[in-house]
């Protein structure tokens, strides 16, 4: 059992570490990096069939007990997060064999590939405050080193924002963890759940706005969200979607962890500012959007907006809300890094990614034409496809607490993601390529082709069989909003006993 | 840099670098030193002598690329934290194996193993920047 909760960062790293002894051997890497992916995800997949049948999955490194020792935890939320990053690990490692130059890959690609994948898997189970941060600190470095690969121009002036404001960050959350331990003595996360109600309220509640802040810059939640759309369409086509999908979700899973485990003192106010800031972030994200006519900036600015989605269920702190923000999450993931994905295939027939240079693909090519649709409404919301369900269930969750101004905004801010993702469509598919423009004779690549596939596969699964999906998030929801099996499965029974006596319970 | 001060007085205070880095490596378990700090000492003697003698001649000195010493340092610390599990116990848990020399005794550990792993990794990843700035 504890080889399986380590397994999810110990795989990657070790092949990390093999990968960067074959440097310069490009087939052999590029062989083992997939197959390592594929093997990571089979992992996960059975990680989270472990924690299915039998509840909340503890490893204490090194035979140290909590709280002494650091402690890995795969609830449901951590183990659907570990199978989702797999997923995308899978399909971007697949799509990179020909997506990506020799150059890039001689450079290091495949290692730190590796590295990232190890380092978003520590960060969704690590039940550890100081640990995240390090892990956090693992995948920024692995993040900045495939965002910059190549040295581009654009990708050094994006990489550069990109560092800066994770760094900022990453410092925030180091005093916030400092300042933290100062207060309880303790930095396990179930620890603190014990500890952090004994802390003054006006101290909470500045540690739980420290945190906000640095968790949200790393999500990209306004007004902390510049360095996103600044950075993410540099980089080629494969590295943008891992990011586009996974990365920022990091940011949201910490976000989902320490406002449903730790900062729950004053729910009032630091809830009530969540709503807010989901309503500005989803709105400005989608107004950034609408301005914009660079495919994969479209794409970034989108992923702003749908960010505002997933902390709008955060912010109703209901079950029905929190499991809806991770359904939304995971249908996200998906839909969002696929379109990224396209926009590849596309540019590999049209030769850009700006909309005014690309045309005619309906004609062309109708499969991707069809797979573009699949994601892109989805993503807007279209029933009976993954998204539509998402929204419903937050904007659910926003009618069980009567929150009729966030659902309205939810619901225009629906109607304009319509609107940019039409514009794509009827300038990159339906209308004629313009003049000038010669499309590439195709097929694309197998191998471009089968990640899309496999997505747009996932996509509808979430959509038409949503059952099995939503069971597992109403059963995410219930854990994050009664964290007392979290608590008991890391501290054992007694503490347990004495979280639900704090009224931890709810 | 053809300083022949620098030149002179590297040669010395390289070695003291080394001996150093190795003294901190080994004590590092229970007193202030470790694979990192140890990593780093040893990473500045090889700046130093690449700053004196230039890159190319720090490079043969290594006999290794600093990508080979990542990839195996990295191996080093994997491999430590598995030692723990093979053993059935948790990951990352240290096993000790103390041996008596004279009368003095050794102790050999995963801990140990693990530092050294991440000596070699700071001193590969320094080595990298000190090497690809030192040829530009």
């Amino acid at each position: 059992m504890s080889a399986l909760l380590v397994a999810p960062v110990v795989w990657p790293l070790a092949t990390a570490a093999i990968l960067v002894l074959l440097q310069g051997r490009l087939p052999i890497q590029r062989t083992l990096s997939t197959a390592s992916a594929a093997v990571q995800l089979a992992l996960a997949a059975v990680l989270l069939a472990r924690v299915a049948t039998q509840g909340i999955l503890v490893v204490q490194f090194g035979g140290w007990d909590a709280p002494f020792g650091i402690s890995f935890v795969a609830d449901h939320l951590s183990a659907v997060m570990v199978l989702v990053n797999g997923i995308m690990g899978t399909a971007v490692a697949v799509y990179a064999l020909r997506d990506l130059d020799a150059d890039r890959e001689r450079l290091g690609y495949h290692p730190m590939f590796h590295v990232l994948l190890a380092g978003v898997n520590g960060a969704f189970l690590t039940g550890d405050l100081f640990n995240l941060y390090v892990w956090f600190e693992l995948l920024l470095i692995a993040s900045f080193v495939l965002l910059t690969l190549g040295n581009r121009r654009e990708q050094l002036e994006g990489g550069i924002k990109y560092v800066a404001a994770n760094l900022v960050a990453s410092m925030l959350l180091l005093t916030g963890i400092g300042l933290l331990y100062g207060a309880t003595g303790t930095l396990n996360m179930a620890d603190l759940a014990l500890k952090l109600p004994l802390v003054p309220d006006g101290l909470a509640t500045t540690l739980a706005m420290i945190f906000l802040v640095a968790f949200g810059i790393k999500a990209a939640i306004f007004p902390l969200f510049f360095w996103l759309p600044a950075s993410y369409h540099t980089p080629p086509v494969a590295i943008s979607a891992l990011f586009g999908g996974m990365l920022t979700k990091v940011g949201v899973y910490a976000l989902l962890r320490g406002f449903t485990l730790l900062f729950v003192a004053d729910v009032a106010l630091t809830h009530g500012l969540l709503a807010w800031i989901a309503g500005i972030t989803m709105v400005v994200g989608v107004l950034g959007a609408a301005a914009q006519t660079e495919f994969r900036k479209i794409l970034s600015f989108h992923i702003v907006s749908q960010i505002g989605y997933m902390v709008m269920g955060l912010a109703f702190f209901t079950p029905l809300g929190l499991g809806g923000a991770v359904f939304y999450m995971v249908h996200n993931i998906f839909a969002k890094a696929n379109l990224f994905l396209i926009a590849g295939i596309a540019r590999w027939y049209a030769g850009s990614f700006e909309l005014k240079k690309l045309g005619g693909l309906y004609r062309h090519r109708p499969l991707l034409a069809v797979l573009f649709v699949i994601a892109a409404f989805s993503l807007a919301g279209f029933p009976p496809l993954s998204g539509f369900w998402a929204k419903l269930v937050v904007i659910r969750a926003g009618f069980e607490v009567q929150a009729w101004p966030l659902v309205a905004v939810s619901l225009s801010v629906g109607l304009l993601t319509l609107y940019s993702m039409t514009k794509i469509w009827l300038a990159a598919f339906w209308s004629p390529a313009p003049a000038g423009v010669e499309l590439r004779a195709g097929p694309a690549p197998a191998l471009l082709y089968a990640p899309v596939v496999a997505l747009a596969l996932l996509t509808l699964a979430m959509g038409f069989a949503s059952a099995p999906f939503f069971a597992l998030a109403e059963r995410i929801g219930a854990e994050l909003t009664d964290p007392t099996g979290y608590v008991r499965a890391v501290l054992g029974e007694a503490a347990a006993a004495a979280f639900v006596a704090q009224g931890g319970a709810r | 840099m053809k300083s022949l001060i620098l030149r002179t007085t590297t040669r010395p205070i390289i070695v003291v670098l080394l001996l150093i880095s190795i003294f901190l490596l080994l004590r590092g378990h229970d007193l202030p030193g470790g694979g990192f700090i140890g990593g780093l000492v040893a990473a500045a003697a090889a700046a130093l002598y690449a700053i004196a003698f230039g890159a190319d001649a720090a490079a043969r000195l290594l006999r290794v690329r600093p990508e080979l010493l990542v990839g195996w340092g990295m191996a080093a610390t994997v491999v430590a934290g598995l030692l723990g599990m093979l053993a059935g116990r948790e990951f990352l848990t240290g096993l000790w194996w103390v041996i008596a020399v004279g009368d003095q005794e050794l102790k050999l550990s995963t801990p140990l193993l693990f530092d050294v792993g991440v000596y070699l990794v700071v001193v590969g990843v320094i080595l990298r920047f000190v090497l690809s700035l030192e040829e530009r």
